[in-house]
């Protein structure tokens, strides 16, 4: 019979559609030409833009990465963090201290706070993977709370709330860059690499696995998916690309100290995923604009109450896009192909 | 194949199983009926891990299912689709196809995000098996479609689809043509005779619709508030003067 079935398939494959013929891409699709233009225009940019611009986007793409990881955990898992300020804060620590106290080259910096952060977020992850909706907020909230002053007791490793002063990575001379368009160029790195990983994961079984248990939990455990392993899986997975981000963080910024990672940064890059559209692809990108950019304009426009500006914005954005603004950007998008392939 | 032995179940002061007992053999197709509030989808749940048994034991080829977790009954050949649909709405439905071959594939997180060629390997081999489900059920127009938003009797197929991606050798349907109309619930009957031949599988269906009931099922179990009231032949449960008065008795 298993015969019959391979000899039918061989004569339908041919009738079956056109095969895309680089299949290894397809991960990139739908509309995959869109991330190669993104792709070609982020590498003109910084040759286009003075330092600070380019300091600005570097950020961007800082932010992008920590969304990335949210996204995977909340977007397409269905759980939720208010705490993913924590493991930014834990790997961009975990780069500073190397750099601090061991003078580590900096491109080691990057797989050992990703190790870091992984491990604690697996160590969270297993309680993590019991709770549920708001007691799961209020726990990840928890772990924000807790770390500002963890930082500062811990006076001798992270020079306390003085923080630690690193020298930024230099560009080897045979680029030519400078020192803001290197940085940006290491952020791009690892901010490529990221999205391909996460692009992998959710195009294979695993991806599928935690989307089944995002809509439905009870049918995916009958489907034989195993709830609290993909949970906690996913948590760490969120937590190394948070903790990835940090560690480019103190790359760029060559400084941390507690302030720059309280509660409202945990707060910040949940907006920002949300805001940016949940699981979608461009969601961490938009998001990274939005956490780069808007809490500096609400300051811009109103010096007294910053939050009241960033929270509005947040409803209007809401408001307008409920489903984030790549929802938005990808009806523009389908509009324009449609337009373009109708001349 | 499947021996269910003195189950019981209570739901606080509600007994939804009552000592309930059963076989049911290799490549037998069995109808499971009852009214309303009987028992029967609380049957297929502690089948299905989902409710503990208070008492009772299941055995399933041999093994005691009761001492398994839930996740790990798929990967033994036990599938079953739901009364109200369980399917994964903001998925295609060639992933939820695809999430019910979970149990035959190994991909880990590593091998995925490095889309290492195992992982390739492994997804091609299991695209090609959905494809083919998904061709057997009628489904391959709408297989890039979103669940969400697909009529009524398209979801019901891609529930038996899902299950049938998992490689059953016993498959539970609890109420599949509940909400068809009658064509649809005669092509639903002549697919499900067929599939069953095709794919050597072992069914338990629950359903009202007595016509459904009689021309595929090879025996039936009437449930009645958590007790087994008759079991035999279609022909001779439906006259039996206690099934008949359960469903008198108990507006449906
Ligand atoms: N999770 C639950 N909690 C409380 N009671 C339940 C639960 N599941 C089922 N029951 C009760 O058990 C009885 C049997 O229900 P069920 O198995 O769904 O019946 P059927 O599928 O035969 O219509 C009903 O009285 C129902 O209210
Ligand atoms: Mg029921």
């Amino acid at each position: 019979m298993s015969e019959a079935i391979e000899t039918r398939e061989k004569s339908t494959a041919p009738a079956s559609g056109p095969r895309p013929a680089r299949s290894w891409l397809r991960f990139l699709e739908p509309r995959g030409h869109w991330v190669w233009i993104a792709l070609a225009i982020a590498l003109i940019l910084p040759f286009q833009l003075v330092p600070f611009r380019v300091f600005q986007l570097t950020m961007v793409l800082v932010y992008a990465v920590a969304l990335l990881g949210l996204n995977l955990l909340v977007g397409h898992g269905g759980q939720i963090s208010l705490g993913h300020g924590a493991f930014f804060a834990v790997g961009a620590y975990t780069a500073a201290i190397m750099m601090d106290r061991w003078d580590t080259p900096y491109p080691w910096t990057l797989p050992v706070a990703a190790a870091v952060t992984f491990v604690l977020g697996l160590a969270l992850g297993v309680p993590a993977a019991r709770l549920h909706g708001l007691y799961l907020a209020l726990v990840t909230l928890a772990i924000a709370i807790f770390l500002v002053p963890l930082l500062k007791r811990f006076e001798d490793v992270t020079g306390g709330s003085m923080g630690l002063t690193l020298s930024k990575p230099q560009p080897p001379s045979w680029t030519g860059l400078a020192e803001d368009q290197w940085l940006y160029f290491l952020a791009l790195a690892v901010a490529v690499a990221a999205f391909a990983l996460v692009a992998g994961l959710l195009r294979s079984r695993v991806g599928r696995a935690l989307h089944a248990l995002r809509d439905n939990e009870i049918a995916a455990e009958v489907m034989g998916v195993r709830l609290a392993f993909y949970k906690t899986l996913a948590f760490a997975w969120s937590a190394l690309l948070a903790g990835a981000a940090g560690c480019v963080y103190t790359w760029v910024i060559g400084f941390v100290s507690p302030d720059s990672f309280t509660v409202n940064l945990s707060i910040t890059l949940l907006a920002g995923i949300v805001v940016g559209g949940l699981g979608s692809q461009a969601g961490p990108v938009l998001g990274g604009l939005f956490v780069m950019f808007v809490p500096s304009f609400a300051q811009d426009i109103n010096q007294g109450a910053p939050g009241v500006i960033f929270g509005l914005l947040i409803i209007v954005v809401m408001y307008v896009a409920p489903t984030g603004l790549a929802g938005l950007a990808g009806r523009a998008v389908r509009s324009f192909d449609r337009t373009l392939r109708k001349e | 194949m499947l021996e269910v032995r003195d189950l019981t179940v209570r739901f606080g002061g509600i007994t939804a199983l009552d000592g309930v007992g059963c076989t049911v053999e290799q490549g037998e197709m069995v109808g499971l009926i009852g009214p309303n509030g009987a028992g029967k989808t609380t049957l297929f749940n502690c089948l299905t891990r989902r409710y503990d048994a208070d008492s009772g034991s299941i055995r399933y080829q041999g093994r005691d299912l009761l001492a398994l977790p839930p996740h790990a009954i798929a990967g033994l050949g036990i599938a079953r689709t739901f009364q109200n649909l369980g399917l994964f709405s903001r998925m295609s439905v060639r992933d939820n196809v695809l999430v019910g071959a979970h149990p035959h594939s190994r991909t880990g997180f590593l091998s995925a995000a490095l889309w290492l060629p195992v992982l390739r390997g492994e997804e091609a081999r299991l695209r090609r098996e959905a494809d083919r489900v998904l061709e057997r059920l009628d489904l391959a127009d709408v297989a890039d479609h979103p669940a969400a938003g697909l009529p009524f009797g398209t979801l019901k197929r891609v529930e038996l689809a899902r299950a049938l991606a998992s490689r059953p050798r016993l498959l539970l349907l609890d109420e599949p043509v509940n909400g068809l109309n009658q064509a649809e619930v005669a092509e639903f009957a002549t697919t499900l005779r067929e599939i069953r031949e095709e794919w050597d599988l072992t069914v338990i269906v629950v359903e009202h619709h007595m016509g459904f009931v009689m021309g595929t099922c090879d025996r039936v179990v009437c449930l009645d508030f958590g007790r087994k009231i008759a079991e035999g032949p279609p022909e001779e449960v439906q006259r039996d003067p206690a099934v008949i008065e359960a469903y008198l008795g108990t507006p449906a």
